[in-house]
């Protein structure tokens, strides 16, 4: 379960900016998660909660936004919606097309006191 | 738990092969212990947005390139040999070692969330081996690497540094040691289809190893069928397909290793 190292590191990047902020308590987390970067909502959602305890961001409630993958076709110069690291590309059929989305992971944004 | 600061995550051990008595503590992630003090209550207005846009594999990512240059300094090249458990990680390494040792230096970091067994198997073969055991965790990350490496003496320049990564198809792809190379070893008693259950690792891999090929006769292993699976993940991977325990194809796999080192 790498969700708790993930978890642990956006409480750790979230602390960090705060702090540097001179604030002094997280109450909001806005955390981008690509839907082929690995990580399980469910997981991370349960890693989370381990995570905040004890820290500033003990009372943060934490916002995961999806982003859909995407690669491009260098044939058809075109993008397109990808749903795993499987399958083959609809306008030229190859396999292992670049990922232009869907592989993120970032801490976004924060709401501080 | 953690002592120090009552994180979660389960202690790290770090130690030498043979040193059973001996441990160092490592936590698998820095930790920053805050301080408030700096500001006062009245410099904080409520609810403040502030944009942050950090990647969160950021500070493993930044760690891994130190530690590859680290490595490229010293003409040392990484590997990180990640599977599931049993595919035969390291019996491979003991074989690479015995076969190769008497041309090149070997340096071994072995990765398991318990027990010594491993680096004092590795030791035996007469290289420093050095054992994390990472606890709870399921994948060895760049704090661990370069905290080993304090363990490490290199007398000389040039060599490899084997990493055995946790027996895991999972986790351990999402975590850069600063390897040059990343080897993903397969069984021909696993499943075809581990490729494509398991894309990431595969998608992250320079070289396939398809071990256990001795066994091929009294298996219905669809060899061709798992390449196929392999790369339609990634068209770029290489493949070979060996036994560590007949000895087959075993010297492809060492010239793999000896096209890495330095031309000179």
């Amino acid at each position: 379960m790498h969700e708790l190292s993930i978890a642990m590191s956006i409480v750790e990047i979230a602390t960090d900016h705060a702090l540097k902020d001179g604030a002094e308590i997280v109450t909001e987390i806005e955390i981008e998660v690509g839907d082929l970067s690995g990580v399980e909502t469910e997981a991370l959602d349960f890693a989370m909660e381990a995570a905040i305890k004890d820290t500033i961001c003990r009372h943060a409630k934490w916002n995961i936004v999806h982003i859909g993958a995407k690669a491009f076709c260098p044939e058809k110069k075109k993008e397109y919606d990808v749903s795993d690291l499987y399958s083959s590309c609809p306008f030229c059929g190859e396999y292992g097309h670049e990922l232009k989305q869907g592989k993120e992971m970032r801490v976004k944004s924060l709401i501080v006191e | 738990m953690c002592d120090t600061c009552g994180c979660g995550h389960d202690e790290v051990i770090i130690r030498k092969a043979g040193d059973e008595g001996h441990v160092h503590h490592h936590h698998s992630h820095e930790h920053k212990h805050s301080h408030n003090d700096a500001h006062s209550h009245s410099h904080a207005n409520d609810g403040r947005e502030l944009i942050v846009e950090e990647d969160i594999l950021q500070k493993n990512n930044l760690l891994a390139e130190r530690n590859r240059g680290y490595f490229e300094a010293r003409n040392i090249i990484a590997i990180n040999l990640v599977s599931s458990p049993g595919s035969g990680k390291t019996s491979l390494l003991e074989r690479t070692i015995k076969d190769m040792k008497d041309k090149n230096n070997f340096y071994v970091i072995e990765g398991d969330q318990q027990t010594m067994n491993d680096a004092n198997r590795i030791s035996k073969t007469g290289v420093q081996a050095v054992q994390i055991n990472t606890g709870q965790g399921c994948h060895l990350d760049s704090s661990m690497i370069r905290k080993s490496l304090d363990q490490i003496e290199i007398k000389q320049e040039g060599g490899f540094l084997m990493i055995e990564n946790v027996g895991n198809l999972v986790c351990p792809a999402l975590f850069d040691l600063g390897e040059s190379k990343r080897v993903v070893i397969m069984s021909v008693t696993e499943g075809e289809d581990k490729p494509v259950k398991y894309p990431e690792m595969f998608s992250t891999a320079d070289l396939c190893l398809i071990n256990k090929t001795d066994l091929l006769p009294y298996l219905d292993y669809d060899l061709p069928l798992s390449l196929k699976y392999a790369r339609q993940v990634n068209p770029d991977l290489e493949f070979i397909e060996l036994s560590v325990r007949s000895g087959e194809n075993m010297d492809k796999w060492y010239s793999w290793l000896e096209k890495l080192k330095p031309q000179t």
